[in-house]
């Protein structure tokens, strides 16, 4: 398979007023990719996130997605666009007066008209891959756990198969036990079903376990992209500070004892 | 691959076996479906694949026609389509029954429990705010001061500008059409009391408090209702604070000062209004309007409109901050709850009106 690009950022700045979040900034992310964005709090790391899934505007740069310059997309384009990207909210933004089910059920719905009984069978299907228990499906959001939440969201952002998933702060909140079991449910999705992944995370036990490439943001541009292991060991002081610290030690280490 | 290349799936039946083509993927649901209705594989051939794009939703109808066991499965498949199936089938299956719905008669039953339940918490709430009020005469330190000052100005002093025009625009309206009445019988100086009696008794009180219902009262049960479900009203009790003596007392003791004084603004307006058509259509003069207002509508009457207001208040306040207290579930609730305030406001400010009449007529005010 040829290595094909799906975001491919290039002088990207994003000012709010006069702060400015990004400058000059460059990432490309290729398919099939697990891609992580790391960096200090604040430092624009969930507005890149929302400027590659389409929900803003950057004020300079260019953003291609699949190939296409998202500021020259026409509006069918722009429909086509979001359909192949999915987005997993932080705090899973499941519309709360709708049932798991047709949560995910709303944007197959939308895209083609089909027979309601296939509809729940494939949102059926989008709920245990994510593996959630079958009884969560005519649950209103409000009535699950915090994990079940998290892959409700990932459910119905998988609704269409999309070919990028972005994931802000997945394992945020979660239980130790929980985080990892939604580590492994990402990588068995990934392995599976084509998927790009791009998660904006501060959980380092899934920097090591899940990601392939990890981007550091930081002095408003991406100052690295590079696995894990090469990453922690960078020499930039920004890096050095984030990694060097009891945490991220003892999750490598365990890392490494596991391996 | 390229997944914008469109080639639609396809199977093609002949002498030499089945053969799947195309993309099997979400783009092509409706023609897969289409595709899968039509077709009757013939079992006895054999089945191969040549399949661009599939994805789980395309894998899920490709199971139905060809089984979900692997040894039925096609040739030709990829390595990766075929662990994509062998997922897809591992996760696929029935969809579970939704709880059933109750019959009518549990369905009462329930409705009825779920009433009386209401009931319980209105009194609950009135016990509480009750306590709370009779706890401020022994310690009125604890009263927020600052969050009273806030209603005073933001339901109150805000509210001037709808209020005065609204009362004088009905207060117009009350002498352009009783005017017309009057003047056909040459009896033009009594627009004063059919102007000045209809306000101060009724109207002035009860428009007042439809407006400051539709204002605050929804306000307040929206505020309270978004506060319970992002936990803040638990917040404010595990930080040791009682929420009704933050969210309930200022608000209550509040409007209660504010709504007679909104009321007296009302009648002022009004009766001007009144006064303004009387001197254009009925050339009553101001200074005649005046004084046939001094002579002939007794205090008394300013009394009966004004005592309704802080019962209004009360109602209001009540209503709108119980509504939110009671909201759970999501943003749809906040606005289920917000309607229902206003409403129910309304509707019990009616009924204390009602009340009041009869009891001003038994007392014959």
């Amino acid at each position: 398979m040829t290595q094909t690009t799906l975001v491919d950022i290039k002088g990207l700045a994003t000012r709010f007023g006069s702060h400015e979040v990004h400058k000059n900034l460059d990432l490309t992310v290729i398919r099939g990719e697990r891609l992580a964005l790391v960096g200090g709090s604040g430092c624009g790391k969930s507005v890149l996130l929302s400027e590659i899934a389409l929900l803003q505007e950057a004020d300079e740069g260019e953003i291609k997605l699949f190939g296409l310059p998202v500021t020259e997309l026409t509006t069918g384009q722009m429909a086509g666009l979001r359909k192949k990207i999915g987005m997993m909210f932080q705090q899973g933004a499941l519309f709360s007066s709708l049932t798991v089910l047709e949560n995910i059920m709303l944007s197959i719905r939308e895209h083609q008209s089909l027979p309601d009984s296939l509809l729940e069978e494939l949102a059926m299907l989008k709920l245990r891959l994510t593996g959630l228990p079958d009884l969560a499906a005519w649950k209103y959001p409000q009535e699950l756990s915090g994990g079940m939440l998290k892959r409700a969201a990932v459910a119905r952002a998988l609704a269409l198969d999309p070919g990028l998933l972005l994931l802000d702060e997945p394992t945020a909140g979660l239980d130790p036990a929980g985080a990892s079991a939604f580590d492994e449910m990402l990588l068995e999705l990934h392995a599976t079903l084509d998927l790009t992944l791009i998660l904006v995370t501060h959980d380092l036990d899934s920097l090591w376990r899940v990601t392939d490439q990890v981007a550091f943001l930081g002095e408003k541009r991406v100052l690295a992209k590079l696995p894990m292991d090469d990453l922690s060991a960078h020499e930039h002081p920004e890096i050095q500070h984030y990694f060097a610290n009891t945490r991220a030690r003892r999750a490598a280490i365990k890392m490494e004892s596991e391996e | 691959m390229d997944k914008d290349t469109q080639t639609p799936p396809a199977i093609h039946q002949d002498d030499a076996g089945i053969l799947l083509a195309g993309d099997w993927d979400t783009r092509y649901l409706k023609e897969l479906v289409r595709l899968i209705n039509d077709v009757r594989l013939d079992k006895s051939h054999s089945i191969s694949a040549s399949l661009g794009q599939m994805d789980t939703n395309g894998a899920l109808q490709l199971l139905k026609l060809i089984g979900p066991s692997p040894d039925a499965w096609p040739k030709g498949l990829t390595p990766d389509q075929t662990r994509l199936l062998e997922l897809v089938a591992a996760r696929s299956g029935d969809t579970p029954e939704p709880e059933p719905s109750l019959n009518w008669l549990a369905d009462l039953g329930k409705r009825t429990v779920e009433s009386a339940g209401h009931g319980q918490e209105l009194l609950n709430f009135f016990g509480r705010l009750s306590a709370l009020v009779l706890r401020l005469f022994r310690h009125p330190g604890e009263l927020k001061i600052k969050m009273v000052l806030d209603v005073l100005q933001k339901d109150g002093l805000h509210a001037v500008p709808i209020i005065a025009l609204l009362a004088f625009l009905l207060g117009a309206v009350i002498a352009y059409q009783g005017g017309l009445q009057l003047a056909t019988y040459g009896a033009n100086i009594f627009i004063v009391e059919l102007v000045s009696l209809t306000l101060l008794r009724e109207l002035s009180p009860l428009i007042c408090a439809i407006i400051v219902a539709g204002r605050s009262g929804s306000a307040y049960a929206a505020q309270l209702a978004t506060m319970q479900m992002n936990q803040e009203i638990l917040a404010l009790k595990s930080l040791g604070q009682d929420p009704y003596a933050w969210l309930i007392l200022p608000k209550l003791i509040g409007l209660m000062l504010v709504m007679p004084l909104l009321t007296i603004l009302s009648m002022a307006a009004g009766i001007g209004g009144g006064m303004l058509v009387a001197s254009l259509q009925l050339e009553l003069s101001p200074i005649e309007f005046i004084q046939r207002f001094g002579s002939s509508v007794d205090v008394i009457h300013f009394w009966v409109g004004l005592i309704k207001a802080p019962v209004f208040a009360l109602l209001i306040v009540n209503v709108g901050c119980m509504q939110g207290l009671l909201a759970k579930g999501g943003a749809e609730e906040v606005g289920r709850r917000t309607t229902r305030s206003v409403v129910q406001s309304i509707f019990l400010v009616i009924i204390a009106d009602a009340i009041f009449s009869i009891l001003f007529a038994q007392l014959g005010w």
